[in-house]
This record gives structure tokens, C-alpha cells and sequence, in this order.
């Protein structure tokens, strides 16, 4: 009974946030498949897509859920954590991309020390040469 | 003792052949080029000039082009490290006074400083410096003249234990903060600074720059 009224109650918006998060929970489920997430940060994107699924679907959650955290709006609260994991995610690239840095610093650093070069060239002659250029 | 001189240098083809021969002539033999990434003809004006010349494929930064140098002057046996300028600034007549404490022992690091002599000097960049002699101070307890002089001298055991993170231009207030940290010997020592028209329009961004700069290390100090 109750599983027939949400079908039958489901607005676009509704499946179209469902068909994003299956599509992005994919993709994660694809990198770990590919190693490049591991398993820590499969189950992170998890639970994240689960829960918008979840919410999704059963609306009412967020207000019971704003309720219980004070928040008079239950929109509000969607958009609170919103801005916290995007906040968190930020922090992380950032720090990814400090230590991207510094690796090509090392990298940069290592071929131009194995490259470096040196002509032996007495300093006297190029004085000579620099002020005939002179004149 | 091999005394290695270290050279940044961003697009300073005009000026780096006339100040490695500079360093040459006066009997110094080790001058490392760091070419930082440059479009212009630096790279090979340094080999011409017959420096060592380095060259970073990508352009990373002053301090990372600095540190590029002195891991080289390290791997190479160097005893004294020489950081000089680029672009005619530095004057060679005062390597001897800079080179001197270090070479005798008696301080691990030496500091050029512009404004132990009377100097003239714009106005903005002289208040710009001076602001960040407090910044220095406030933050590091160093208590310096000139924090961002860009003439130093170290012995080895300072180049190794000094720690040159940032790659842009907080390289300076790092390396007295690291100064500090590793409990180095220091000494500041009286420099003239040559403004030419060339080095006024050059590699200095004034006071943008150092609220860039100060920013940054402020944001260093969040994240580290």
C-alpha cells in the first residue's frame, strides 16, 4: 500500500536526481574497478549517492531529520550539508593538488640536475671577445 | 673550500651573461645557472658565459629554481652556497664581506641587508620591505633589517638543514624562518643594491605582490 502511494506520487525532479546519483555511483564503482579510488573512497561515494537516492525517494526523512537538528525548513538542511561535504571535498583537492605540485617541483628539480651543463670556457677569453664587441 | 654560487633567473637573458662573467672575473668558478623555465635566450647565454646551467623544464618558481641550485651545489661537494641575483642587483665586490663569517666558522648564514648603509630607494618599495621586517618579526622572532634581501651566504650544513617548501616567492620569509627553527648561526651584513632602470621593471611586483606573498604564508600556516 504505502510503496504503491510513492510510485504513484514520484515527480520528475525526483527520478531525475535518482537517475544522476545510479549514473555517478557508476562511475565510482568504475574507478575503483580501474584502481584509481580505493576501497575507503568507494564506500565514501557510497553512502553519499545511497543517501541521495534514499532522500530521493522518501522525502519526509529530511523532515524528520530537520526536525531533530533544529532546523526549521527542511530544504535548509539539505543545503547546510550540501555546503559542508562540498567544503570538505575542496579542502581534499586542494591537498591533492599541493602534493601534485610538489611532485613535479622534484620531478622539474631531477631532470635539470641530470641535465646540466657546463662549457669550459675561460673566463678571460670571453672578456676578450666581449670587448671587441664593444668596439 | 668550493664555494658554489647559485643564480635564479626567469627570463634575464639580457642580464645573466653580464653578471656570470662579473662572478667569473672575479675568480669565482662554480656559478650555477638555474634557468627557471624562461622563453628567452637564458639558458643558453648562461652556457655561453660559461656557467653551469640548469634548466627546469616548467617554470616553478624562484625558490624551487633556489633550491634546484643548492641540491646541485650539494650533490656536487660544495662547502659554501651563494645565493646571488639575476639581474645585476647584487654587487660582487660585496662577496667577500658576505662570504667571510661564514667561511671562518663563525655564522652558519649570512644576510644581505640594504638597509644597514644609508640608502636611497622608492619610497613604496622601501615601505613595502619594511612592512615585511615586521611581518618577519611578528611571525618568526627574527629580528632581521631586511628579511627579503635575496643576497645570502650559507656553509653546507645550513643548505642542508634549511627546508625550501614553497616554491613562489614566501621563499624568503621561509628560509629566516627556518633560520630560526634549526637554530643557524646568522649575521646580517651591510650590501649595496643596484637599481637599475632594468631590474626596477623587473621580477618585482611591489606592493601586490607582497600582499600575495603575505597572504600565502598566513594560508601555509592553516593548512601545514
Amino acid at each position: 500500500m504505502v510503496m504503491n502511494n510513492i510510485f504513484a506520487n514520484i515527480t520528475l525532479i525526483q527520478v531525475l536526481i535518482m537517475i544522476f546519483a545510479l549514473f555517478a555511483w557508476s562511475r565510482a564503482i568504475l574507478r575503483l574497478k580501474s584502481k584509481n579510488i580505493g576501497l575507503g573512497e568507494l564506500l565514501f561515494w557510497s553512502i553519499i549517492w545511497i543517501a541521495v537516492i534514499v532522500v530521493a525517494l522518501f522525502p519526509e526523512i529530511i523532515s524528520n531529520l530537520s526536525e531533530i537538528a533544529g532546523v526549521g525548513r527542511a530544504v535548509d538542511l539539505v543545503v547546510y550539508v550540501s555546503i559542508i561535504v562540498l567544503f570538505y571535498l575542496i579542502f581534499r583537492l586542494y591537498v591533492i593538488i599541493d602534493s601534485k605540485n610538489r611532485e613535479m617541483t622534484t620531478l622539474v628539480r631531477e631532470l635539470a640536475i641530470r641535465d646540466a651543463k657546463h662549457k669550459d670556457i675561460s673566463a678571460s677569453k670571453i672578456g676578450k671577445r666581449n670587448i671587441r664587441r664593444k668596439k | 673550500m668550493k664555494i658554489f654560487i647559485v643564480i635564479a633567473a626567469y627570463n634575464e637573458g639580457k642580464s645573466i651573461s653580464k653578471v656570470v662573467l662579473g662572478l667569473r672575473r672575479a675568480g669565482y668558478e662554480n656559478i650555477v645557472v638555474v634557468d627557471d623555465g624562461s622563453r628567452d635566450d637564458t639558458f643558453d647565454s648562461a652556457i655561453r658565459s660559461g656557467a653551469i646551467a640548469l634548466r627546469h623544464v616548467i617554470n616553478r618558481g624562484q625558490g624551487a629554481a633556489l633550491k634546484t641550485g643548492m641540491e646541485y651545489a650539494l650533490r656536487n661537494g660544495a662547502d659554501i652556497i651563494v645565493h646571488f641575483d639575476a639581474d645585476g642587483q647584487h654587487r660582487v665586490e660585496d662577496l667577500d664581506a658576505m662570504i667571510n663569517p661564514v667561511k671562518s666558522g663563525k655564522v652558519d648564514i649570512t644576510l644581505g641587508s640594504r638597509f644597514l648603509r644609508p640608502v636611497k630607494m622608492p619610497f613604496f618599495r622601501r615601505l613595502t620591505l619594511k612592512i615585511a621586517v615586521l611581518v618577519v618579526w611578528f611571525f618568526y622572532g627574527a629580528r632581521m633589517t631586511d628579511a627579503h634581501n635575496g643576497f645570502r651566504v650559507m656553509n653546507r650544513k645550513a643548505a642542508e638543514s634549511i627546508e625550501i617548501t614553497s616554491d613562489r616567492m614566501e621563499h624568503a620569509s621561509q628560509i629566516v624562518e627556518e633560520v630560526r627553527k634549526k637554530n643557524l648561526r646568522f649575521k646580517e651584513i651591510p650590501v649595496t643594491i643596484v637599481y637599475t632602470d632594468y631590474s626596477m621593471q623587473h621580477g618585482h611586483g611591489g606592493i601586490l605582490q607582497a600582499f600575495k606573498v603575505f597572504f600565502k604564508m598566513m594560508f601555509r600556516r592553516l593548512i601545514d
